[in-house]
This record gives structure tokens, C-alpha cells and sequence, in this order.
């Protein structure tokens, strides 16, 4: 299974996830190959996916044998290409001291207190290489499921706890065996990495890091309901993910993994259109239609795509599932609390320090994420509020920082946990103006089937507008909170549903900010 | 126009000319050709036997689909939540200003490196008004 690399030649991995890429990893890499060459010394350069800790990026690792395989990496980082000159002259290549040195990755305290059960390959593999995968335990769980019955994977998946990390939190499970027991021709199953919710950006680095995690866990999907063909939908603004699964499912479908079965998958890209999200709203688009929603029932699992019975799951949800089939339910069930199992993979975002990804059991608090991993605000200034699960979530003051991250412990705390998103602001945010952007958002994101959401936002956002400038606050505080309402129980689907709610969640936690001085 | 029938044929034959592939289609034609011009469109409409109407409604309803030539880089400019957080009007008023044409967009997935912006493709992070200026002046 080896890799053929020269004998003697240090192996560097330099991420090519598309954040790392965005702060010049590109560059550094190819500056550590001119210098490299320059100075005569044989480097083997692997581009694999991010670590996570996306502050420190570009982060160059360095293979040393400290360790186990993944292990043994020596981290640098941020670094640039001005710094590589240096780095050689501290023999970086031996582990060697530097100023941009954090020893090895693995015992770096952000990284060391996570459980990474989805992401455990991220950042530690080449994403394209099938033999990299199945040696750091990809395929193990597609080889178990292969060896056990439609139902018998079903049941492992339900038993496992998993729950839709697309932001709704369905019973996976649940979901499959619908699909199992209906009695067709054709089925499908879709991925959903339609990740509109800004804040967010575990899909993308999923996908760019591990991407035959997606369609490992798909292929079992397929051979849980019995569905042959499977679509991964990818939203335009993540060109970087497109390539890269395009790319996998070329390796992934010439390793003809099932033999005598069959599971063509293909991708598909949106066309920036962020309601695309919305699962029927996605199966329009991925019929070459404009991608409005539809009314729920039939659900999808029964009558989907083409009219065929349609297995729906977030990246996420699909990547989860072959540590499940390969673990077994009860390893996975035993992360997490009460009605969330397993673990989630959370995204820091906004002003913050330490900005990444952290996949964490559920139940860790807020005040953990943003203080102890993400080391407060980027700017030094002080934390006023994150919004937590997207656009569509609430915003959260420092005082309830300590609720408990899961699905049901956030629902009674008036917010959400979405697919997983943190963003941080500092003092310097006006809650009435970021009332008003979740108002236009849906205004401009809107598909526009159902009047609550479309023209509710539109005079949502007008009503915001009348109350920033000092017209009428409290009855237009009255007026607004109608429109919430309208939106919240009249809208066809979570876009204009959901929309209320970082509108009143700042009105509740910031009211000055509304009322004026 | 015979180039253009040509290629658009090629590519709605590569997808077995099936109607639930519009987006590719569109997508690859607008790769080559720069936007979706009224002829164009027709081409495609005739090929997979959907009126003209559908194909309108269809590419007026994702914001990708260009119906005019896209002049100079296309950049586009998170507007989002998390860029919002570390300066990103800051930036877009920048853009503005300086009569850049830009599209906003609703989040690039670089949240915790922004303000981010992207370049015909090419992601950028921590994207200060001196980033971005050198940035496009690279590309010019």
C-alpha cells in the first residue's frame, strides 16, 4: 500500500483546503520547493485537507518520527513564504525550533481536546488518495456494511443515534428505513452540501480534506435502501470542494468497490442560490428547475427526486456514518447527552481569535467554544453576542454562554444549533442593524413561493428601517413582532419560519439597541 | 452562431440532452461564452425541448447566470454574518467607491479568515482594503 516517495526525503504536508489556500498556502508551498531544490534537499510536498485550526494557516507540518502515523507532525504556522528561508535555517526538516514552531499538532491543546470522530482523517491524509484512506481506516465500515442486511445497516444507523446535521436533527435512521420499505424500481440518495449558512464551513472542509468519507457513507446509504444512484449537490461558491469530489468519485467509482453492485454517483453544482438548501427546494434544482419549495407531504424519503423515493442527508450525516457501521452504534452513541448523540462538528467563525473547526461531543458549552478554543475576539475587544446555527439562528449574549450545545438544550434556550456555526461579535455591533440584515437576507434569498416569507421580510426589513431611524419605535416594535409571527407559523418552509428568530432574539437580549438613547 | 450551436449541441450531448442537467449545461455554456445570451438560451431550449419561457424563469432565478458580458474579474464579496463581524462593509463600501463591479454573496465558507472575498474562482482571505486593492490590480 506503500506511496512511492524517495527514500530519505522528509515528508511536509501543506493544507490545499480552499481557507488555507485563501491566506497563500499556494505560495508556500511552491516557495518551500525553490528552496528546497535550491539548498539540494529531497522534499516530499503532500497537499492534504485542513486540520481545523484555521488561525494558524497556512500550517506547514513536518513529518518526524515522534510518533505514530499523523502523530508525529511537527506544526509551523501561520506561515508565509517569506518565513520558509528561516524555517530551513532552524532545520524545520528535523523538527527544529522556530518562532512559528507549536510542537507537535496533535498535542496542540485545540486540537487535543476534540473528539474527532467525522473529521478524523481531515487534515491527516492526501484527500485523493483510496490507499492513504483505507490505511488511516476509510472503507472499513463500507466492508462491514457489505456483509450485512438492508435492515441490519438501517438498524446499526437508528441505533447509533445520528440526527440530521443539515440543522433540522431528523432521525437518520428513521429517515433510511422509510426509504428501505418502500417497494420500487429506482431510489436515490442525495448529499446535501448545499451549505448556505454563513458561519459555516464544515461541508467544504470535509469535502476537500476527506472527501471519500461522503462517498463511503453515501454507498452504504445506497446499500441500506436499496437505491443505485446518488447525487452530491455542491453549491457554486465552493469551487475549491466541486473539484475535489469530481475528482474522488472518478478514483472512487474506478476502485469498483461493490463488485457485483452498482451505485453510480454524480455531482451536481447550484447557481448561488442559498434556498437551495431547503431539501425540496434541492430537488427541483437537481431536475434542472428553478429550486422552489415544496409542499411537505410526501416527504422526499417516499417521493423525491424524479418522484422516486430520495434519501436526503446533510454532508455531515453521510460522512458520520461509516465510523458507525465500522464502530458499531454504541461507540458512537456514547458521545453526546440526552437525545443528541455523537459529536458535532462545530465552525468558530466572525471576530475570534482561534477561529476553526471543533468536533466535540454534544453538551460542551458555548463558553467553552468561544473562550477556552476560540480564545475570545480576534480584535481584543469584548464579546457582545454570537449568532449560533446560521442566519436563521439566534443571537446569544455572554450571560447564556453556559447552555449546553445540543439539539434540545439550545431549543429551550429560544435558539438552535443549525449545522454548527459560531459566529462571534465584538462591542462594536448593533443588534437593530443585524435585525434588519436577517430581514434582507430573506428578502434577497427568499424563493418567493409563500407570501409570508416574501413579503414578510420585505416589510420586516421596513419596519427595521422606521425603528433605526426613530419612527413610531413602539408600535413598530408591535408591527414587527406580528411580521415574526406571520413568518414564523405562515411560511411554507425554515427560510421565512425561521428568519424571526435572530430578529427576536436581539430584540430580547439587546432591547436598547432598538429603543434608542 | 455556427460555433455556437456547435458547441452548445456538444455540450447538451454530453449530458444526453436530459432536461434535469440545465444547470450544468448553463453553467458550461456560460464558461464559454462569457454570459447567457438570448441566442444561446434558444439553442438550448430547442435542444432539450423546453419552452422558452422555462428556460427564462430558470436562469433569471439562480443568481450565477449572467445575461450580459462580464467585464474585467468577477469578484464577489462576502456580505455575511461572520465577514460582517471583522470589517466586511468596510471593504464592500470600498469596492463600491472605487466603481469596482462586484456581486454580493452570502457567505464563501471562510469564516474564520474573512473578510473574504473571491476572484473569478480564487478564494482570499483576511482581505484588508490594501489586499484587495493589490489583489485586483494583479489582475488588470
Amino acid at each position: 500500500m506503500g506511496n512511492a516517495v524517495t527514500i530519505n526525503a522528509v515528508t511536509i504536508y501543506v493544507p490545499c483546503d480552499a481557507a488555507a489556500v485563501s491566506v497563500g498556502a499556494d505560495d508556500v508551498a511552491a516557495a518551500l520547493e525553490k528552496e528546497a531544490k535550491l539548498r539540494g534537499i529531497d522534499i516530499n510536498i503532500v497537499r492534504n485537507g485542513s486540520r481545523g485550526m484555521l488561525w494558524l494557516e497556512p500550517l506547514v507540518e513536518v513529518e518526524t518520527d515522534k510518533g505514530r502515523t499523523g502523530n508525529g507532525r511537527i506544526a509551523y504556522g501561520p506561515v508565509n513564504p517569506e518565513d520558509i528561508t528561516s524555517l530551513f535555517d532552524a532545520s524545520f526538516l528535523k523538527g527544529g525550533d522556530h518562532k512559528l514552531a507549536h510542537g507537535l499538532t496533535e498535542n496542540i491543546p485545540y486540537f487535543a481536546n476534540q473528539e474527532r470522530l467525522t473529521f478524523a482523517r481531515c487534515g491527516i491524509i492526501d484527500p485523493l488518495d483510496l490507499s492513504d484512506y483505507e490505511a488511516h481506516g476509510g472503507l472499513a465500515g463500507l466492508h462491514k456494511a457489505q456483509a450485512m442486511s438492508p435492515d441490519a445497516i438501517v438498524d446499526t444507523v437508528a441505533k447509533s443515534g445520528l440526527r440530521g446535521r443539515g440543522g433540522a436533527g431528523f432521525p437518520t435512521g428513521i429517515k433510511w428505513k422509510t426509504a428501505l420499505e418502500a417497494k420500487v424500481d429506482q431510489k436515490y440518495i442525495c448529499a446535501n452540501a448545499d451549505e448556505g449558512d454563513s458561519g459555516t464551513f464544515a461541508d467544504r472542509m470535509l469535502m476537500e480534506g476527506d472527501p471519500f468519507s461522503l462517498l463511503e457513507g453515501m454507498t452504504i446509504a445506497g446499500l441500506a435502501v436499496g437505491a443505485t444512484i446518488g447525487y452530491i449537490y455542491i453549491r457554486s461558491e465552493y469551487p475549491h470542494a466541486v473539484k475535489t469530489m469530481r475528482r474522488a468519485v472518478e478514483i472512487w467509482q474506478d476502485a469498483d468497490l461493490l463488485k457485483d453492485k452498482v451505485f453510480t454517483i454524480h455531482v451536481r453544482m447550484g447557481a448561488g442560490a442559498y434556498i437551495c438548501g431547503e431539501e425540496t427546494s434541492m430537488l427541483e434544482s437537481l431536475e434542472g428547475k428553478r429550486g422552489q419549495v415544496k409542499v411537505k407531504p410526501p416527504i422526499p424519503a417516499i417521493e423525491g427526486l424524479f418522484g422516486k423515493p430520495t434519501i436526503i442527508n446533510n454532508v455531515l450525516s453521510l460522512a458520520s456514518v461509516p465510523i458507525i457501521l465500522d464502530k458499531g452504534a454504541k461507540f458512537y452513541e456514547d458521545f453526546g447527552q440526552g437525545r443528541s448523540r455523537g459529536t458535532q462538528p462545530f465552525q468558530l467563525g466572525g471576530d475570534i481569535k482561534r477561529g476553526g473547526l471543533v468536533e466535540k461531543a454534544f453538551g460542551v458549552s458555548l463558553r467553552e467554544l468561544v473562550e477556552d478554543f476560540g480564545g475570545g475576539t480576534r480584535s481584543g475587544k469584548p464579546v457582545r453576542t454570537v449568532q449560533a446555527g446560521g442566519p436563521l439562528g439566534a443571537y446569544i449574549p455572554p450571560s447564556e454562554f453556559d447552555v449546553e450545545m445540543d439539539y434540545e438544550k439550545l431549543a429551550e434556550a429560544g435558539a438552535m444549533l443549525g449545522h454548527g456555526g459560531i459566529v462571534v461579535f465584538n462591542q462594536d455591533v448593533d443588534m437593530a442593524k443585524q435585525a434588519r440584515f436577517a430581514m434582507k437576507f430573506c428578502e434577497v434569498e427568499s424563493c418567493g413561493k409563500c407570501t409570508p416569507c416574501r413579503i414578510g421580510s420585505q416589510r420586516g426589513k421596513e419596519t427595521l428601517d422606521k425603528i433605526i431611524t426613530g419612527q413610531d419605535v413602539e408600535d413598530n416594535l408591535e408591527l414587527l413582532e406580528d411580521i415574526c409571527e406571520l413568518m414564523t407559523e405562515g411560511s411554507l418552509c425554515a427560510m421565512g419560519g425561521l428568519t424571526p428568530m435572530p430578529v427576536r432574539s436581539a430584540i430580547k437580549h439587546f432591547p436598547k439597541d432598538f429603543i434608542g438613547t | 452562431m455556427v460555433k455556437t450551436v456547435k458547441a452548445i449541441g456538444h455540450t447538451c450531448a454530453k449530458y444526453d440532452g436530459r432536461p434535469d442537467a440545465l444547470l450544468e449545461i448553463l453553467h458550461e455554456t456560460q464558461h464559454e461564452f462569457g454570459y447567457l445570451s438570448d441566442a444561446t438560451l434558444i439553442e438550448i431550449a430547442d435542444i432539450l425541448n423546453i419552452s422558452r419561457a422555462d428556460i427564462h424563469g430558470i436562469v433569471s432565478f439562480y443568481d450565477d447566470f449572467r445575461r450580459e458580458p462580464q467585464v474585467g474579474p468577477c469578484v464577489k464579496i462576502c456580505r455575511a454574518e461572520a465577514c460582517q463581524a471583522v470589517g466586511g462593509e468596510a471593504l464592500a463600501k470600498h469596492v463600491n467607491d472605487a466603481g469596482i463591479d462586484s456581486h454580493d454573496v452570502y457567505c464563501l465558507g471562510n469564516c474564520a479568515l474573512g473578510p473574504a472575498i473571491m476572484i473569478d474562482d480564487k478564494l482570499h482571505g483576511r482581505v484588508d482594503t490594501k489586499k484587495l486593492d493589490t489583489l485586483l490590480k494583479d489582475r488588470t
